[in-house]
């Protein structure tokens, strides 16, 4: 990387939004804490998405010793939203020792929503609006709402606005038992009707991804993540989780990272969805899971002046959006072009790359695409490809199939890790990538100096 | 109108007189002579109105309607005579507003205590305010008398006699939501629409409604059994006594007297009910026990306004509050200033796991008040929310004050002051919560021992209601006066006492408890000890105390002060044996009683073997009188030691110290009030008694010498 281009991006970028300002004032990460992650129901049971939230956030505060007064904004997101509070943002900031004038709004964009919101927040830095704010998220399996069916919803509705009995008796009537059942939240695609992992099976059936290369790439990232836990190189960034009634055992690390990782132990599970010829299982999936994810930006100057070492800043971000039938998983390969094209770098200018692992066959499918001419030229517009990973900077602490994917959380947490281990590395520029429902795409690029 | 400097009134024009009150000059409205001569007057003038179709009362002063009568009142009364007139010229005015021919109502919004809550009972109804501020109660019990305004018979035939009973033996305070569902208030609504709700209550006691109890509630089914039949109301009054008398030992008089009056009151009707109260009343008022307890609500009524300090040192700003250690006395302090202060705090502890069991301390407590609905689930899990803890020093830095309770150990002490002036600014305050170990000595590692103070809370702290303030000749006085005002914050009564061996509660506690220690030495079985002095007023006896505080810890405080302070504090011979038998007392279930699965349920039972372990024989007979005698005034001896070397600031602290930190027993006013009241002549007597039978522990302490020759008590 060299120092020129640094300053020409941001330049580029900050002027646009404010002509006055000095020529370089970036969009600093300040911190980022997460609670440790858990497999659905277990340390989180009975915790929700809120708790959850602002237990990081709280301790995000403390640890960053940052004056509550001087935040301003908050920009949260959860993806399994809870009908009682939507605004999951002013949740956190009213049931903790925040300031009540921080203002607070939410964001949803699937997987990465935390992309979304250190966006959303680092363009209300950049066009002047606030000056010192927090972005995350937070995301429980464990705490989920559970409704009632459609066809009972309507008829409850109904019966609020009958007068007389008899129109009432006449609505109870059309209800079956099967009507009174509890729903779960849906797992399909709302436009497609199409689940997450059927779209991942047909990325792999499409591919040729065996079984082998994708259980391999889930033994890499358990492998990676159990060592950067035994290197203690998440200790800063991880925090330890006490929650109600502060009974059990506290969580300081994921309980999904396997410490004793063999390939041999993945090739024993069967097929998770397509039963008969089905290449995913449990194993090479990122697993349902509970936690939260959140950073402090600042701008630079601010930050600065506040005395704050920032962890890194934010050179540039893309998000894209592809067809949701097909191919749904690929928003990493037109994500990162976009936001390589806005930092005007090439592939291998960046010292790290870290993509979201929602699956190993979606990972692999993408890795493939980066490297792919031919991808390239159809799906881009573009005559050179991307470029080829080095797999010697690819998720180089493992990533989500390992960690876990608390839906919102996750980009919060890939772009701290991301800029601690550049930090551990002196310094560079990395790239945050994930796929997201919908068919869409997020990356962000950061750097340390 | 004749203009009047307390009551207003304003007739409106559906005929309705609002009548306002505000005592000028006063934070609360109280009733003093004043305010009943201006609300008689203001009553004969209205009830001469013939337009006026109703009255309400109303405070004029916010968040006070009347916090009750005023207690210097009583000064005056130097005879049973006058006492009882003040009774019943109470009654009289009471009896003039009851009689009125047009509906009376209170609206009450803030404290309406003792006599103000008797002025609304004598109202024909009553409305209040869901306000926070709304408390409704008669302490008078707690000051050692009784409702003597008419509430020991208006209160049981407006809410029955179980309920009213409940609410005069105990003296507590109800809000809102429980007056209305015990029938003491008609309405319970929002400040802004408290006039609405009196008028209303007017417009229908006009209307000649009535509000009534179904006989099928529990509670309409508990007055059908128990109080509407003078069998019932036998077994209910029998079962009263029983447990007030077991709660008193018979060293209280105000309960028994209230029973009587109730009682009375409901067999042979108002007239007579009146007649016991008014002559009860006057007992209680010249009862020794009355003027120690109101004497006791006058020293804390000061201590509250006491800054603690002689200059005017400003006190600084706690926002946030670290507590180094998560232990018992680490949790309870983490827990009252985060939930009591409104503090944040953060804890450090050795373990993740010492951070969770802090952490559960606070929301045991906190789900408590939540079961219980005194909060909601969002305000629990807020609070908690400012409650956080850590393995290390981050979130340490801005903390105002740092409250170290790691163990007692003098080098951990240093250890501690030396991080915390790394790791905090350099305006934070330590404080160290030690019961043993002198000030001085730990802040000899101090760079800045003008920030370092001595808070001495006791176990459990939740529930402990003192404070002992350490200042040592370095501390500065701002960092005390702002631990006195954060002590008053967490709920405390502080009292500030100079560095010294023992500070003062220890200090007095330890020649108490040794004395009871030589008594077992020589033979007395440990339920008697105990018993004798619970007898005597002490919520326990010095043996269960020793279980309970542990026995470790005592054996840790004896020699120090056996050092300081030479052979009077030496604690007896055998107790080295327990330590080294395991004995710690009730925390590791093994002590001088019974604890766990061996012990039974229901009394206490004491481990006898360990008598065999002391090498004693349980056989020695003394007269519990004796027992009593010799342990307690060893306590008024050292007492009066402390107040000569300026350990405590005056005879008040030391009153208050003995009584909220060791449970002296209150009805005798503190060790200072009840040399007082023995006389120093007799004290000095007994202790030269007692010297001459046991030897030089019982030596009278020069103050006490002094004052014997001048003729002077602590007390004016």
């Amino acid at each position: 990387m060299s120092a020129e281009s640094k300053a020409n991006t941001i330049k580029t970028v900050v002027k646009q939004a404010s002509p006055r300002k000095p020529k370089v004032d970036r969009v600093a990460i300040v911190s980022g804490l997460r609670t440790p992650f858990a497999k659905q129901a277990s340390h989180y049971r009975g915790i929700n998405a809120i708790e959850l939230g602002k237990m990081v956030v709280n301790e995000l505060m403390i640890k960053t010793e940052l004056d509550p007064k001087l935040i301003e904004r908050v920009v949260f997101g959860q993806v399994v939203i809870l009908p009682e509070a939507p605004n999951i943002a002013r949740e956190i900031v009213l049931g903790t020792p925040m300031n009540v004038r921080t203002d607070a709004y939410s964001v949803s964009r699937a997987c990465a929503t935390s992309f979304q919101s250190i966006a959303s927040l680092a363009e209300s830095i950049m066009v002047g609006d606030v000056s010192v704010g927090i972005a995350g998220g937070a995301d429980s399996s464990s705490v989920v709402p559970i409704g009632v069916s459609k066809k009972l919803a309507l008829s409850l509705v109904d019966l609020q606005k009958a007068k007389t009995f008899g129109q009432k008796m006449a609505i109870l009537k059309g209800l079956r038992p099967k009507d009174l059942l509890p729903v779960p939240p849906a797992i399909k695609e709302y436009s497609t009707g199409l689940t997450m992992g059927q779209n991942a099976e047909q990325m792999a059936r499409d591919r040729g991804i065996s079984r082998e290369e994708q259980d391999a790439l889930a033994h890499r990232s358990h492998t990676l993540a159990a060592k950067a836990w035994q290197q203690g190189k998440l200790d800063d960034e991880v925090m330890t989780a006490h929650v109600p009634p502060y009974t059990k055992e506290p969580l300081s690390q994921d309980n999904i990272v396997r410490f004793n990782s063999t390939i041999e132990g993945y090739a024993k599970l069967r097929p998770a969805f397509d039963r008969k010829y089905g290449t995913l299982t449990a194993a090479n999936s990122t697993p349902l899971s509970d936690g939260a994810a959140a950073v402090v930006l600042m701008r630079e100057s601010k930050a600065k002046a506040l005395g704050y070492k920032p962890l890194g800043y934010i050179k540039s971000y893309a998000f894209s959006a592809i067809e949701a039938d097909n191919d749904m998983l690929m928003g990493p390969s037109y994500a990162t072009p976009m936001a390589l094209k806005k930092a005007k770098m090439r592939l291998k200018d960046l010292d790290l790359i870290d993509m979201h692992e929602a699956f190993a066959a979606q990972t692999i499918s993408n890795i493939q695409a980066f490297g792919s001419t031919q991808f390239a030229k159809e799906k881009l517009g573009q005559r050179t490809k991307i470029g080829d990973i080095d797999m010697d900077k690819f998720n180089v602490n493992g990533g989500s199939i390992a960690y876990g994917h608390p839906f919102a959380a996750t980009g919060a947490r890939m772009v701290t890790q991301t800029l601690n281990e550049l930090r551990r590395r002196g310094g560079g520029v990395g790239l945050t990538t994930a796929c997201a429902a919908g068919g869409l795409g997020a990356a962000m690029i950061v750097e340390v100096d | 109108m004749a203009k009047q400097k307390i009551f207003q009134f304003e007739l409106h024009d559906d005929g309705i007189a609002v009548v306002g009150f505000d005592l000028p000059g006063e934070a609360q409205n109280v009733l003093k002579e004043a305010f009943i001569n201006e609300a008689e007057s203001m009553i004969d003038d209205l009830s001469a109105q013939k337009e006026i179709k109703g009255i309400i009362f109303k405070s004029n002063k916010p968040k006070s309607f009347i916090a009750g009568a005023d207690i210097n009142m009583l000064n005056a009364a130097k005879s049973l005579e006058d006492a009882e007139q003040m009774s019943r010229d109470g009654h009289a005015i009471f009896n003039k507003i009851e009689k009125l021919k047009i509906p009376v109502v209170a609206a009450i919004d803030g404290v309406c205590l003792g006599g103000g809550l008797e002025f609304a009972l004598a109202c024909h109804g009553r409305v209040c305010s869901d306000d926070k501020s709304t408390k409704l109660g008669l302490p008078e019990v707690q000051l050692g008398l009784l409702p003597g305004g008419g509430g020991t018979q208006r209160l049981p035939r407006l809410i029955g006699i179980a309920s009213s009973l409940d609410i005069m033996l105990t003296g507590k305070q109800i809000f809102p939501k429980q007056a209305l569902k015990s029938g003491l208030v008609d309405e319970v609504v929002p400040s802004a629409n408290l006039l609405k709700s009196a008028r209303k209550r007017v417009m229908d006691l006009r209307k000649g409604q009535k509000k009534k109890t179904s006989f099928f509630s529990m509670k309409g089914l508990q007055k059908l059994a128990l109080e509407s039949n003078p069998i019932g109301r036998n077994i209910l009054f029998d079962q009263a006594k029983k447990q007030l008398l077991k709660r008193t030992k018979g060293n209280y008089p105000a309960p028994e007297k209230i029973l009587e009056c109730v009682e009375k009151g409901i067999d042979q009707g108002l007239e007579a009910g009146y007649a016991i109260e008014a002559k009860n009343f006057a007992e209680l008022v010249m009862s020794p026990e009355a003027k120690s307890l109101i004497s006791i609500f006058f020293a804390t009524t000061e201590l509250k306004k006491d800054s603690g300090i002689d200059s005017d040192a400003e006190v600084v700003t706690i926002d946030k509050i670290g507590v180094l250690g998560g232990g018992l006395m680490g949790s309870g302090i983490a827990y009252v200033s985060v939930d009591k202060a409104g503090k944040l705090v953060r804890i450090k502890d050795i373990s993740k796991e010492g951070i969770s069991k802090a952490l559960n301390y606070s929301w045991k407590i906190i789900g408590k008040k939540l079961k219980r609905r005194f909060i909601s689930e969002s305000q629990a899990k807020k609070t908690m929310s400012h409650l956080t803890g850590s393995i290390d020093y981050s979130g340490f830095e801005d903390c105002d004050m740092v409250i170290e309770a790691v163990f007692e150990k003098l080098e951990l002490k240093h250890q501690m002051v030396k991080e915390v002036e790394e790791n905090c600014s350099k305006k934070t305050i330590f404080a160290t919560n030690t019961s043993s170990i002198p000030i001085a000595e730990i802040a000899k590692a101090a760079k800045r021992p003008e920030q370092l103070v001595g808070l001495h809370y006791f176990s459990p702290v939740e529930k402990m209601p003192l404070l002992e303030i350490i200042s040592t000749p370095k501390t500065a006085d701002w960092v005390v006066a702002t631990c006195v005002e954060l002590g008053k914050q967490q709920g405390k009564t502080p009292i500030v006492v100079n560095d010294g061996a023992g500070f003062y509660v220890n200090r007095i506690l330890a020649p108490y408890v040794n004395e009871a220690g030589i008594m077992l030495s020589e033979g007395v079985a440990i339920e008697k000890l105990d018993k004798a002095l619970v007898q005597a007023g002490f919520p326990v006896g010095p043996i269960t105390l020793l279980d309970e505080v542990g026995i470790d810890v005592a054996t840790k405080v004896a020699p120090i002060l056996e050092q300081a302070f030479g052979e009077r504090m030496s604690p007896p011979k055998a107790f080295d044996k327990l330590i080294g038998d395991g004995r710690l007392g009730k925390k590791n279930g093994k002590g001088f009683y019974k604890y766990g699965k061996k012990a039974k349920k229901g009394a206490k039972e004491v481990d006898e073997s360990i008598y065999r372990l002391l090498a004693i024989e349980p056989t020695k007979h003394i007269v519990q009188e004796e027992i009593s005698e010799r342990a307690i005034l060893l306590m008024l001896n050292e007492a009066a030691r402390c107040l000569d070397e300026g350990i405590i600031r005056s005879a008040r602290d030391g009153d208050i110290g003995a009584i909220f930190g060791i449970g002296f027993p209150p009805f005798l006013g503190g060790p200072f009030r009840y040399i007082d009241s023995l006389g120093v002549d007799k004290v000095v007597e007994r202790l030269q008694h007692y010297q001459e039978i046991h030897g030089s522990r019982f030596e009278v302490a020069p103050l006490l010498l002094k004052m014997q020759q001048q003729g002077e008590g602590f007390h004016a």
